[in-house]
């Protein structure tokens, strides 16, 4: 369905590690994915399990002590952006890939009004005139929903609600028409119902602009409402990844099975949740072989001692799992509802 | 269903907790070992402080005993090292003896105003509403004064002071700040959620106060006391140069700095020598206070 | 005028009953700090909790169900109202009586980072209500604190460790074992997973329905997330800018939402199924400031029921008894007690109308 030449964002192997005097933290840890022009992908999994650093890495935005290794690729609209000079990734960012994050309070300058601060990225990427600059913020602030735009721009971050903040730092991002867009839990701090508007602004501008974006959450239920694909991380690495209705009718990985199972759903009276026993491990120790076994009800020798590789599991659906090489294997478990 | 109890800790047990980070204890000596400037500063306060403590012991003269009259403002020599005074006294006998009373005074006085100041903050913070105003309102006024002045009102009246009634009237009128950094502390420490779990399992104020909010004053009040000491150090010699130091024969640094301003042009050696030991002093807890703070991400400190 | 209270789902015999609970914090505006008007974080609730039942409270940041909790356990000082546990007036409570009162009423925190002093062993926090309130002291505490910590399924060795070396689920355990340790009978449960993984997720909310299963607790169970209560309530109050406007089963609240505002909010939920295309009601604007709430109906600005008109900016909904053990504070979901002709009269337009959008599928 799509060519090569769709191929916004190709991301091959990359491994994102952190050297903390003798020991080495491998926060991401070989990962690869594309992205193609005007898609939306998703990215979930819980704390610790690398998508925010993955998030980072795109942009190199990574400080001492993480260095992205050698070896690694991130070619980006045909460029190779690791081997870009600082100017020439600084060309990028917010140019033609922005990036929006989860605190919305903090992402804001308290002593700029919201005008000035959504005219300073075209001043400073486009250099543009300030009145043009100025025309531009209030345009975008207007393209994101933001009532009588022109006056509001005048307003200083403490005057708005957390959810027009949210809205602001998407102008912000959308001022050089990126092609695209990175959003780290751009709704985890908001209130649900204020999650619903920015998730449908989200939908819009991406029809409206052709945007493609990269929305990394914690949310099942927010990957499943406005995403066409999934990459589910754990460890480091992308453990499952498939078109979404594929991911959510037939998960084949483990932890993605379980992290459905765990959660509690509207209109569902299980008495008890389904759990994933233990904890993520640190990532200076990540277990041999699967990364997941220790937590894993299928678990058997191989897992110990061979780390699966990403077995192809038909309909661009695949897991880091090696009970796709042995379906045998892969009996109905009863669901640990302990 | 089984009894689930059991099954539902099984599925969680047994992820073992990280390493351990040092305490507070831990990184102050880590700031010790990692920065140089830090670790000198330390070794000359230690140093500084040993002269102090063993004074009797390694001090060549007697201190207050004036010596026959040829040694009268004597230059650095051999028998003098640092020279004679122009009561014939050893200087390096003066000046050992005179770190006793200068750090003495100065130690004992932020220690008065550290518990003053922390009492006074710790209640106005704890207890808020019109205690707070009230409290506060002496504060406002102790800071509004200049110490300098409030000092000169005060000694005035005696002109020279023993030495525990100095340290008395420097505490006294050096807790405000103090104060002021602790109500802060207080205030946001019993804000927090296990402050509010602490009373809700039903501790009395007292202890909630004493095991879950003071606690976290600590730290910056140690910061806020190292440097104050350098403060007090630099006061004490203010009044002591002025006339308002400790009575003779005993002698502060300040004191000794005072005999030399008459002959400073004929024996510079006299002022000269204490006013190094003052600033060396000074600097080096300066040095070390602010190290630490950085060290232990206490709050930048209100003024003094 | 005086209206006579209103309380959604009375019980015969209540563990906990609230009545007419108000909380108003004064705000300051200005160089010296003169009270200029106030907000109505709680303002007039009446609620029951049965023994051994959990009582959802469902709202976004700001409708006031934090401080509910914390009222009703007077961590803040409620400004006016009733708190009765097991008969005791709790508000006339002062000094040693209250702190004995606290071994029955306990609290679970949100932030499991700073619900824990980072100053004490786990063990010491876990041990302090006991050393309180003379439970246990020396070996028998030492034993009773392994014991409990064991409860929560964390190793009784962990009681010398701090609490920087626990992961937030372990912590938020710590935190439960915490207020077990007193044994109460009615704990305060505000967003107790709302910090936390999904997976941990899951395990501290069977946690907490083992321990109320095996100890008889009653939850007063605070979140935001829908779905959160619906798993774990017996009934749910569904709470917007300082007031209860929905009460009922938890069975029925979830089926057929009546109160504009719930049905919104349960449409807002994200739902993990990319097959199923429901209708989704999306608010306009954001929640009012509770310094200065809209008059009449407090959700009226938002509301997108078809009837909504004139009168619901200018008529205070009474919360009323629509269907058996279901309470909606709406004069435009009938049946109301608020005449037509009154409506009329404050400008109404249209008449009262059942408004039931499709909502999340049921399983």
């Amino acid at each position: 369905m799509t060519s090569p030449a769709d191929v916004l964002l190709r991301v091959t192997d990359l491994r994102t590690h952190f050297h903390l005097g003798g020991e080495v933290a491998r926060a991401v840890d070989g990962v690869s994915f594309d992205i193609h022009a005007g898609e939306t992908v998703g990215m979930v999994g819980e704390s610790g399990c690398g998508k925010s650093v993955t998030a980072l890495s795109l942009l190199r935005l990574v400080d001492p002590p993480g260095r992205i290794e050698p070896g690694s690729r991130i070619e980006f609209e045909g460029r190779d952006l690791l081997a870009l000079d600082n100017e020439g990734i600084r060309r990028i960012r917010g140019n033609r890939i922005a990036m929006v994050f989860q605190e919305p309070m903090t992402a804001l300058n308290p002593v700029f009004s919201i005008g000035d601060q959504v005219a300073e990225v075209a001043r400073v990427h486009a250099g543009a005139s300030r009145k043009a600059a100025w025309e531009r913020a209030v345009e975008m602030l207007n393209l994101v929903g933001i009532p009588d735009p022109r006056e509001r721009a005048k307003a200083y971050p403490h005057q708005l609600s957390g959810g027009m903040r949210q809205r602001v730092l998407i102008a912000m991002a959308l001022v050089m028409n990126p092609s695209l867009l990175i959003a780290d839990e751009p709704t985890t701090a908001l209130d649900v119902t204020i999650q619903a508007q920015i998730l449908e602004l989200l939908a819009s501008l991406q029809q409206k602009l052709g945007l493609a974006v990269l929305l990394i959450t914690h949310d099942l239920g927010v990957v499943a409402e406005v995403t066409s694909r999934v990459l589910v991380m754990y460890g480091g690495q992308v453990v499952e990844r498939a078109p979404v209705r594929e991911l959510f009718a037939n998960p084949r990985h483990p932890y993605t099975r379980g992290l459905l199972q765990a959660m509690p759903r509207l209109g569902d009276h299980r008495d008890r949740l389904a759990v994933i026993p233990g904890t993520v491990p640190p990532p200076t120790r990540w277990p041999s072989g699967c990364r997941f076994r220790d937590r894993c009800p299928y678990a058997w020798e191989r897992c110990a001692t061979e780390a699966p590789p990403e077995y192809p599991a038909g309909n661009g659906h695949g897991a880091r799992c090696h009970l796709v090489d042995e379906p045998a294997r892969d009996v109905a478990l009863a669901a640990p509802v302990a | 269903m089984p009894d689930a109890t059991p099954s539902s800790l099984a599925a969680f047990a047994d992820t073992e907790p990280a390493p351990t980070t040092p305490g507070a204890p831990g990184r102050i000596a880590a700031v010790l070992r990692r920065d140089p400037a830090a670790t000198v500063a330390a070794a000359v306060l230690l140093l500084i402080a040993a002269a102090a403590v063993f004074a009797p012991w390694i001090a060549p003269f007697d201190p207050a005993l004036p010596l026959d009259v040829e040694a009268r403002a004597q230059p650095p020599s051999s028998i003098h090292w640092l020279g004679t005074d122009p009561l014939t006294r050893d200087l390096l006998s003066r000046i050992l003896f005179g770190a006793r009373v200068s750090l003495g005074i100065s130690f004992l006085a932020v220690l008065v105003a550290t518990i003053v100041g922390t009492a006074w903050g710790a209640l106005a913070g704890y207890v808020g509403g019109w205690v707070d105003r009230v409290l506060m309102s002496v504060v406002d006024a102790g800071l509004a004064i200049p110490r300098i002045l409030l000092l000169l009102g005060i000694v005035a009246f005696w002109r020279t002071l023993s030495a525990p009634a100095l340290v008395v009237v420097l505490g006294l009128t050096g807790w405000f700040g103090a104060s002021r950094l602790v109500r802060a502390e207080v205030q946001a420490a019993r804000r927090r959620d296990f402050a509010i779990a602490a009373r809700a399992s039903g501790a009395s104020p007292a202890r909630v106060l004493v095991r879950h909010v003071l606690p976290h004053a600590m730290t910056p009040m140690l910061v806020a006391a190292t440097l104050g000491v350098g403060q007090v150090v630099v006061i004490e010699a203010g009044l002591a140069f002025l006339g308002y130091g400790v009575a003779a024969p005993a002698a502060s640094w300040g004191n000794i700095i005072r005999d030399g301003r008459e002959v400073l042009a004929t024996a510079w050696w006299v002022s000269v020598f204490p006013g190094i030991a003052l600033a060396l002093t000074v600097l080096a807890i300066n040095v070390l206070g602010d190290r630490l703070r950085a060290a232990l991400g206490a709050p930048q400190l209100p003024a003094p | 005028m005086t209206t006579p209270t209103v309380v959604p789902g009375v019980l015969a015999d209540p563990l906990l009953a609230v009545r007419r609970l108000t909380k108003y914090f004064p705000v300051q505006e200005g160089l010296f700090g003169r009270a200029r008007g106030q907000v109505k974080a709680v303002d007039g609730v009446s609620l029951d909790v049965g023994h051994g039942e959990t009582l959802g409270v469902v709202g976004e940041s700001g409708c006031g169900k934090t401080t509910l909790g914390r009222a009703i356990l007077r961590l803040v000082e409620p400004t006016s109202g009733d708190i009765r546990f097991d008969g005791v007036d709790v508000r006339a409570l002062r000094g040693r009586a209250l702190r004995t009162m606290r071994r029955s009423m306990q609290i679970i925190f949100q932030d499991p980072f700073s619900s824990l002093n980072p100053r004490m062993t786990i063990g010491a926090t876990v041990r302090e209500g006991l050393t309180v309130h003379r439970i246990a002291e020396g070996e028998a505490a030492d034993r009773r604190v392994r014991q409990l910590l064991e409860e929560v399924g964390l190793r009784g060795e962990y009681a010398s460790r701090y609490p920087h070396e626990f992961s937030g689920g372990q912590r938020q355990r710590v935190g439960i074992a915490r207020a077990l340790a007193v044994e109460p009978r009615f704990i305060v449960c505000d967003e107790p997973v709302s910090a936390l993984d999904v997976s941990v997720q899951a395990q501290v909310i069977n946690l907490l329905r083992d321990l109320q299963r095996d100890r008889g607790l009653a939850y007063l169970f605070i979140a935001h997330d829908l779905s959160v209560v619906e798993h774990m309530a017996n009934r749910v109050a569904v709470m917007y800018l300082g007031r209860i406007v929905e009460f009922a089963s938890s069975e029925a609240l979830y089926r057929e939402p009546l109160m504009p505002y719930t049905q919104a909010l349960l449409s807002a939920v994200p739902v993990p199924d990319p097959v199923t295309k429901r209708q989704r009601i999306v608010l306009a604007g954001d929640v009012p400031s509770p310094a200065n709430p809209p008059p009449g109906c407090v959700f009226h600005p938002r509301c997108h029921h078809p009837a909504r008109d004139a009168a619901c900016a200018a008529i205070v909904p009474p919360l009323e008894e629509k269907a058996p053990g279901h309470w909606v504070a709406c004069i435009k979901q009938p049946p109301t007690a608020v005449p037509w002709d009154v409506q009329r009269q404050a400008g109404a337009t249209h008449e009262p109308l059942r408004h039931l959008p499709v909502l999340a599928p049921q399983a």
